[in-house]
Order: structure tokens, then C-alpha cells, then sequence
């Protein structure tokens, strides 16, 4: 390997990093209204991204539970909010305490789904998982059907400046806490897991707890965001909140940007996220259609994602073999 | 006091008892040989001490402690390491990462991430692949790879190490360092069971050969009592020398 390039790119990619956080974070004192809720779009896609790859992305363990993660947020949200309503309108530091209680929510219910199905395998998993989605939706429907008589409900309103900070620290969050993990011995216990889970297990690393809590952490951030996009959705109802295209949405935004390392994710549901905004703004009918198209392409011809074709050239230009080069 | 040892352990498929009541001992320093026509029940017989699998009946004991039943990397932390009949490495980490992986979950205690680097060199040194530490373990030839596979085991600090077959499919020369290398895997004080069919490997490094057929022990002996026991020749050696 060359040990240059290798630290310049080290240095380089927390440097950029760096800089459009800080573009981001004074995004509101310049930026217009829509910006901010585009970007709050953007961004919450980026969370599911990043969360799913953190534990999918190097374990292969398809989750599709996703949405499960991010419904439970938000119905945690509805129903504190409607409570301390009081309290958020007169200090908007209760949205950061009602964010936490949706993320350890979720959590929670990560923990106990990977502890029972964990040890399934591959598409055994995925589809349990999937499953959970349609579990908590139905029972949802059958209990407000049942109990309160109504479907669905309104989330307590909130500013879409405090939104989009508060949306901006999960990030941040996130990434912190994903880099660090991927540094980390867990970093490689898990991407070992993806490779050969039984050696894995035979040199001494607890497949089974090292799994649980990965999953456990990446759904913390999935139920914080649907805490936070509640607020901004204001009236919600369980097929919304459990809608499978946020389940699906980030495992193709996770593919297209290339999940090996830690930017690829993130660079895929940028790009996926603002594609999706254009076609649906220009395109409102053929939307789904040329999406298809980009994500079958994506899949036939960029098997790396778009950071892997990006190395390519980086490499190609370097004139080296980057055979190996992880983030 | 035996440092591994089992008694009646019995292991079914099914209908079909692939391991069926074998005990066997094995001393602190010894190199144990496991032989045995294919199917003979010798790799489920790994798979049950290194808890793959969970035997049906029976127990295993490691330095006198009931370990049947535990989880595999409980196992390992004790100080059980193996070895996989299919080369089991992480192609995508690059070699060192595959044996500093062993170093930082294998042994009991936590060590810090120089010290598991430094035992990682040293260790590819011990088995001769210091050159190629950052390349991906996947591009290794398939006897570095056999070689990677046993540094990730011993960075795991065994006291015993399972190997399965490390000498299939090479070529004479490459056996020759694997058997040097098992040597000096002794003499660094780790006891060893390897399943071999290399037969040349197997008589002159091991202390004891146990022989099993149809997954039941039909004879244990030094590698001389073995080579001239009749039940042996017929089952075994008889077949293995027609074949070449």
C-alpha cells in the first residue's frame, strides 16, 4: 500500500467533513426556509443510511427493520408530546429529552428483536425483520381502531429551525459514534462477523452480544430521527410512521453509495436523497420509474457503489494498486 | 492431570452417530494425532471440543473443567484454539488485521491495541509472513493462508490447538515447512491434536495417534504401534497406500 496517499486521504476526508458541518450548522442564518427542509430531508435520510450500514453494511446481515426503529420513534414522540405539550412549547430543550426517550425506545426493542433473531441467518433475518415492520403497524392500527376509536394523531408543532439543529446533532452523533466504533475492536469483530462468523466465534469474539448491541446502537439513532421528523409531520397515523419505503429506501441508498467504507453511505443517500426531490418536483409521475432505472443500473454496474468507481479512478490516476484500501 | 480429555462422547446426525462414545486423554506438551478414513467422525470430533457443536451425551474436560455446553469463543478464551479443514480467514482484512483480530478477543483479559499489533508481528514472523502483512488476506496463496490461519489461532494464546488438516493440499516442500512449523509450535509449550492424512507428517511429529473408523475409536497408540497394527492396515494405511 502507499503509505502517502493513505494518510493524505486520512487527513483529508474529516477536513471536508469538518467543513460542511460547519456550513451546515449556519445553514439557518443564511439559507432560506425550503433549504432548511430540504436539507432536514437530506439528512434524515442520511441517518437511516448510516445506521443501517453501521451494522448491515459490514455484518451482511440484511435488517429491514428500519422502519419498525424509526415508527417507534415517532409514536413515542405523539404520545409524550401530547403530554408535555406544555413543557415544549415554553422550553424546546424537552424535544431533545422526548428525542433520547424515542431513540432508547427503539433501542430497547432492537435489543430484544436481535437477542430472539440474531441467530438466524441471512435472508431468515431480513425477512423476521421486515415482518416486525408489518407487526407493530397492525397492532398499532388494531389498538387505536379498538381503544381510541380513531386513527392516527397530531404531534405537537415545533419550528423548523429547531427541527433541523436538533436532526443536525443526531448526525453528528452518529457519525462520532460510527467512526469510533469503526475503529474500534468492535469495528473489526463485526466486519470479521461479515466475513467468516464462525471463525469469528472460534477466536474468542462473542458473535452473538457484539451483533445484539450494534444493532441496538444503530437503532437508537433510527428511532431519534422519527422522534424529531414527527414534530415536523405534525398529524401522523401508522401507516405513515411505519412506511416500508424507509425499511427499503436506505438499503439502496447504503448499495449505491457503496457500504464498505463509512462515507459511502453517506454519500449515496445525499445524492439518492436529492435525486429523489428532483424527479419527484420535476417528474411527479415518472418518479418511481427512472428510480428504478438508477437502482438497477447502480446494482448491474456499480457493484462497490459510487465511492467504489470514485477509488477506481482515484487509483487508475495514482497510477498504484489501492487493492486495498478501507475508511 | 490431563490437560483435554473426553468421555463417551457421542455426537448424532440424525440417525447417524457420526462420534460415538470416544474418550480420549491428552497430556500438557504432547502432539496427539487424529487419523481416520473420510467420515470418520474426526472433525466432528473438533467441532465438539471447540463447541460447534453440542455432543448428544458425554463430556469433555479442559485442564479438569467441564466445558461441554460452553459457548466457542468461551472456549477459545480458555485456551482452545483451532484451525478449519476449509481455510476459514477474513479475505477482506489484510493479514495483519487477521491475526491482531485473534490477539485483541482471543486471550482472557483485555490488551491494549499496540500490544495486540506487536504480538501480531511477532506472530507472522513465527510462521513466516512478515512481508505480506497489509495485503488482503484473500490474495495470500492457499499455503499462507493455511500458515495465517494458525497465527490467528495462536494469537489467541491456546494452550492446545486443534489443527485440521493444515497440510492438505500442498505441495512436499510446503509440507516440509509445515511440519517444522508445527514443531516449533511445540516447543513453544502448546500442546497439539491435528487431524492429518498426510502420513509422512503424522509419524514423525506425533507422540500418540488415535485412529478412528465410522466414528467410533478403534485404536490409540505411538505412531510404531499404530503402523503395524493390523485393524489399522486394513482400515486405514492399506487403503491410503493403494491410493499412493
Amino acid at each position: 500500500m502507499n503509505k502517502i496517499s493513505f494518510n493524505y486521504s486520512k487527513l483529508l476526508l474529516p477536513g471536508i467533513l469538518l467543513a460542511i458541518l460547519v456550513v451546515l450548522a449556519t445553514l439557518p442564518l443564511y439559507g432560506s426556509n425550503y433549504s432548511i427542509v430540504l436539507l432536514t430531508s437530506i439528512i434524515m435520510y442520511v441517518i437511516l443510511t448510516v445506521s443501517w450500514a453501521l451494522f448491515s453494511g459490514s455484518t451482511g446481515y440484511i435488517s429491514l427493520a428500519t422502519a419498525a426503529f424509526f415508527g417507534v420513534g415517532i409514536y413515542t414522540s405523539a404520545i409524550l408530546g401530547r403530554t408535555f405539550t406544555a413543557s415544549i412549547l415554553a422550553n424546546e430543550y424537552f424535544v431533545v429529552f422526548i428525542v433520547i426517550i424515542g431513540g432508547l425506545i427503539s433501542a430497547c426493542l432492537a435489543f430484544i428483536v436481535g437477542a430472539i433473531t440474531l441467530r438466524l441467518r441471512g435472508i431468515y433475518f431480513a425477512i423476521f425483520t421486515f415482518g416486525l415492520v408489518e407487526l407493530i403497524k397492525n397492532l398499532l392500527l388494531w389498538y387505536e381502531v379498538k381503544f381510541t376509536g380513531t386513527r392516527g394523531r397530531f404531534v405537537v408543532v415545533i419550528g423548523n429551525e429547531t427541527i433541523y439543529y436538533v436532526i443536525l446533532g443526531i448526525l453528528l452523533l452518529l457519525l462520532l459514534v460510527t467512526y469510533f466504533i469503526r475503529r474500534s475492536r468492535y469495528g473489526l469483530a463485526l466486519e470479521s462477523i461479515g466475513e467468516h462468523e464462525e471463525a469469528a466465534a472460534h477466536i474468542g469474539i462473542n458473535v452473538t452480544m457484539v451483533k445484539v448491541i450494534i444493532f441496538a446502537i444503530s437503532a437508537v439513532f433510527v428511532g431519534m430521527t422519527g422522534s424529531i421528523m414527527a414534530m415536523r409531520w405534525t398529524y401522523i397515523d401508522p401507516y405513515i410512521s411505519f412506511d416500508p419505503n424507509l425499511t427499503f429506501l436506505p438499503v439502496l441508498m447504503a448499495i449505491f453509495g457503496g457500504t464498505r467504507q463509512m462515507y459511502g453511505p453517506i454519500i449515496g443517500a445525499v445524492v439518492f436523497a436529492y435525486l429523489e426531490e428532483i424527479l419527484l418536483t420535476r417528474f411527479p409521475y415518472y418518479y418511481m420509474l427512472i428510480f428504478g432505472i438508477v437502482l438497477a443500473a447502480t446494482i448491474l454496474y456499480l457493484p462497490n457503489g459510487l465511492v467504489g468507481v470514485v477509488q477506481k479512478i482515484i487509483a487508475r490516476l495514482a497510477g498504484g494498486k489501492h487493492a486495498h484500501s478501507r475508511g | 492431570m490431563h490437560i483435554l480429555e473426553g468421555e463417551r462422547v457421542t455426537k448424532y446426525f440424525g440417525g447417524l452417530a457420526a462420534v460415538s462414545e470416544v474418550s480420549f486423554q491428552v497430556d500438557p506438551g504432547e502432539v496427539v494425532g487424529l487419523i481416520g478414513p473420510n467420515g470418520a467422525g474426526k472433525t466432528t470430533l473438533f467441532n465438539l471440543i471447540s463447541a460447534s457443536l453440542v455432543p448428544n451425551s458425554g463430556v469433555i474436560r479442559f485442564k479438569g473443567k467441564n466445558i461441554t455446553g460452553m459457548a466457542p469463543y468461551h472456549i477459545c478464551r480458555m485456551g482452545i484454539g483451532r484451525t478449519f479443514q476449509t481455510v476459514k480467514i477474513f479475505p477482506n482484512l489484510s493479514v495483519m488485521e487477521n491475526v491482531r483480530i485473534g490477539a485483541l478477543f482471543g486471550c482472557g483479559g483485555r490488551i491494549s491495541a499496540t500490544e495486540a499489533t506487536r504480538k501480531a508481528e511477532e506472530l507472522l514472523e513465527f510462521v513466516g509472513l512478515p512481508q505480506v502483512s497489509s495485503t488482503p488476506a484473500g490474495s495470500l496463496t492457499f499455503a499462507n493462508q493455511k500458515k495465517l490461519e494458525v497465527a490467528r489461532a495462536l494469537a489467541t494464546q491456546p494452550e492446545v490447538l486443534l489443527l485440521d488438516e493444515i497440510m492438505a493440499g500442498l505441495n512436499q516442500t510446503e509440507i516440509g515447512q509445515a511440519m517444522e512449523l508445527v514443531n516449533r509450535i511445540r516447543q513453544s509449550g502448546v500442546t497439539i491434536v491435528m487431524i492429518e492424512h498426510v502420513m509422512k507428517a503424522i509419524m514423525n511429529i506425533c507422540d500418540r495417534i488415535m485412529v478412528l473408523h465410522h466414528g467410533r475409536k478403534i485404536a490409540e497408540g505411538t505412531p510404531s504401534e499404530i503402523a503395524k497394527s493390523e485393524t489399522v492396515i486394513e482400515i486405514y494405511l492399506g487403503e491410503a497406500n493403494a491410493a499412493g
